[in-house]
């Protein structure tokens, strides 16, 4: 059992999962992001390797991927980085990304040097199941990373089935079919949010997309173990604000622990 | 033994994908989930849909009587004269709209409707796949949604005037380079967010499958006809050669297309190297490619060892394109195809030549296919069929820059 997977055993509800992309703001911000998410109070964190045809996410997301490669980010110097906080982290780490780079990269080093550098999870939503199935899945395992598949309001029982089956660590259950950023209001969704937890999978379920404040964390965790927040923390990273404080007051809030309304 | 046939021939065949999209390594449908129901329904479907007699009817008829079809096959004498052989023109350019373009969205649009789609969204780099697009929504009284990069609107503003007087809405794509590749980026994001409504008319043979043989399957029409105007004409119905230039791949898969599995036509690609191949500024695919993935399928793509894609540059905006079709991809990696490459020099060379030769003016993209004439050797004999894209009107702010 990997990390993301111990956490999901620790923690049941209400789990926290912040995005931000590797070099973001600064090339040498990635360190300080995980360790500030981690001591302020994240369950886990996912970490965006750039690339600059991101066809699933809106234009905060795009931006900081545009950032990020300008920085000179690459996957050789992510894994750098990793290594550097590795033993400070005790929450979980994901990769997120395209599935080019990690082609380029080869998919069997990409792996080894991933879990070496202390990751659990990769979310590649280009990889299509059946390749993964395939191809791949031996792999992942051998190397003890969870692969998260994404499934939408509009995917067929069947295929969340088939996602759940091939998914460990989490199924991720995007808000509605819209690229990343796009806010969505969780509630409109309900039936199918209730339909996902009546399907009594074997993975817990995070909610993602679009979820940028506190009433719509806690919608989403009413029907889910936790969400995962993107595009509205790179766009608090963005203002400039020093990254402890600005991730202190962001996780605060979305948690509900300041009376702001935020 | 008849069964081993059958495999044989299924192995063989270079001109259609296996079914997950594949011709050899090359094509398959690398998507996000969210788009996964949309291109799964035309998975599903296209083969049913188009195979269809009401739908081959209906297609047929608006070819004809529409987009102007069939084409001629202009033998070309005083080009023939000058290379002492048989130069015959594919008058693609005689299309409505003018570039073979709309051979492809007629066939979707009928598509569309079938699947009870009421919004229409395409990429265009050129902009003639924007105004095929346009033009056959506004025939159907469809709502038409155009992603171009904002350097091409600049470059081919007649085409964005025409779109808009076809009642299209034409949106600058912003992102990355701003050209081709960021408006179809941009098409597939719309695509995502709108998931009920509305179908994406990709411009060429590319994207996830089927659409590189969908686009394919549209766009052989070309060939098709020049087998039936070459045999009418010569009393054999396969030439010795079929040149045509390649940005995705749309006008040379379909004039390639029946000829694909007759080994004896030799079937000639045309890139663009741009400023040179070596110059960094090129589009050159298949000189400079290695595989990857982009827009859905996996192909020979112009990318960093990091797996970025690297920005193209081409003289002619719809060449300007930093990958290829899958079908044209392997038949590279087959040694079927031979691909060949014009600067924006000898591109522009060739479109004047070919305008005071022939009294053709030709696109910039179609004239790529016109400038390697000058490095092949041809037989007295041969017939040598050129795919003439597009016409120039497109072009004429470039070519009045050097009248
Ligand atoms: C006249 C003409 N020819 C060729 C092309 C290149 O596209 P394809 O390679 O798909 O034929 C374009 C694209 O805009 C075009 O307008």
């Amino acid at each position: 059992m990997n990390q993301l997977e111990k956490q999901f055993k620790i923690k049941k509800e209400n789990l926290l999962n912040i995005y931000c992309t590797a070099g973001y703001p600064q090339l040498d911000s990635t360190a300080e992001v995980m360790l500030a998410l981690e001591q302020h109070g994240a369950d886990m964190v996912e970490i965006g390797m750039p690339y600059a045809d991101p066809i699933a996410d809106g234009p905060v997301i795009q931006e900081s991927n545009m950032v990020a490669l300008d920085n000179g980010m690459n996957l050789p110097l992510l894994f750098k980085q990793l290594e550097s906080v590795k033993d400070r982290m005790t929450i979980p780490v994901i990769l997120m990304g395209y599935l080019n780079p990690v082609l380029q990269y080869g998919i069997e080093q990409f792996c080894a040097d991933a879990s070496h550098a202390g990751v659990s999870g990769i979310i590649l939503p280009d990889l299509p199941m059946y390749q993964f199935e395939k191809h791949y899945k031996q792999l992942f395992k051998k190397n003890g990373l969870s692969f998260i598949f994404l499934i939408t309001p509009e995917t067929s029982e069947h295929r969340i089935r088939m996602a759940d089956k091939l998914s460990t660590g989490f199924l991720y259950a995007v808000s509605a079919s819209a690229t990343t950023g796009n806010a969505v209001d969780i509630t409109s969704q309900k039936r199918y949010f209730e339909k996902l937890k009546k399907l009594q999978l074997q993975n817990p379920v995070m909610i993602g997309f679009g979820i940028n404040n506190q009433e719509r964390f806690h919608n989403a965790c009413r029907y889910a173990a936790g969400a995962i927040i993107g595009s509205a923390y790179i766009k608090m990273l963005g203002t400039q604000v020093p990254v402890g404080d600005g991730t202190k007051a962001f996780i605060s809030c979305i948690k509900g622990e300041l009376p702001l309304a935020c | 033994m008849y069964k081993k046939l059958i495999m044989k021939n299924n192995k063989n065949n270079l001109s259609r994908p296996d079914k997950h999209g594949y011709y050899g390594e090359f094509g398959g449908a690398y998507i996000p989930e969210m788009l996964f129901p949309n291109v799964e329904e035309l998975q599903k479907k296209y083969k049913k849909i188009t195979g269809e007699n009401s739908f081959k009817k209906e297609l047929s008829l608006l070819l004809k009587d529409f987009a102007g079809r069939p084409t001629p096959l202009f033998h070309a004498e005083r080009l023939s004269k000058e290379f002492n052989t048989n130069i015959y023109l594919k008058r693609e350019d005689l299309c409505h709209t003018g570039a073979h373009k709309i051979n492809n969205t007629i066939g979707q649009v009928l598509l569309a409707e079938r699947l009870g789609k009421k919004r229409i969204i395409a990429e265009t780099g050129a902009g003639q796949h924007g105004v095929a697009t346009a033009t056959v929504c506004a025939l159907r009284g469809l709502e038409c949604i155009v992603f171009m990069g904002a350097k091409d609107i600049e470059r081919q503003a007649p085409n964005v005037a025409r779109m808009k007087m076809l009642g299209a809405t034409v949106i600058p794509a912003l992102s990355g380079s701003q050209t081709l590749k960021d408006a179809t980026n941009e098409a597939i994001r719309d695509w995502i967010n709108h998931p009920h409504n509305t179908h994406y008319i990709i411009g060429s043979v590319v994207g996830p499958h089927p659409y590189p043989d969908m686009v394919a399957r549209f766009q052989s029409i070309i060939s098709k006809e020049i087998r039936q105007q070459l045999l009418k004409e010569t009393g054999d119905r396969c030439p010795s050669h079929v040149i045509a230039c390649v940005g995705g791949g749309s006008n040379a898969a379909g004039a390639f297309y029946h000829f694909i599995e007759e080994k004896k036509v030799k079937l000639i690609a045309v890139e663009a190297a741009g400023m040179g191949l070596t110059s960094g500024k090129t589009a050159a695919t298949t000189q400079l490619g290695t595989t990857g993935i982009l827009h859905g399928s996996k192909s020979l793509l112009m990318q960093t060892a990091d797996g970025q894609v690297t920005e193209p540059h081409s003289i002619s905006a719809g060449l300007d394109y930093p990958g290829i079709g899958p079908l044209h991809a392997n038949l590279f990696k087959q040694g079927r195809v031979l691909f060949k490459n014009a600067t924006d020099e000898e591109a522009l060379q060739a479109a004047f030549h070919l305008a005071k030769t022939e009294g053709i003016i030709p696109a910039l993209e179609t004239a790529h296919a016109f400038a390697v004439l000058k490095d092949i050797s041809f037989k007295k004999n041969d017939r040598v069929v050129i795919c003439l894209s597009g016409r120039g009107d497109k072009d004429l702010a470039t070519y009045m820059t050097y009248l």
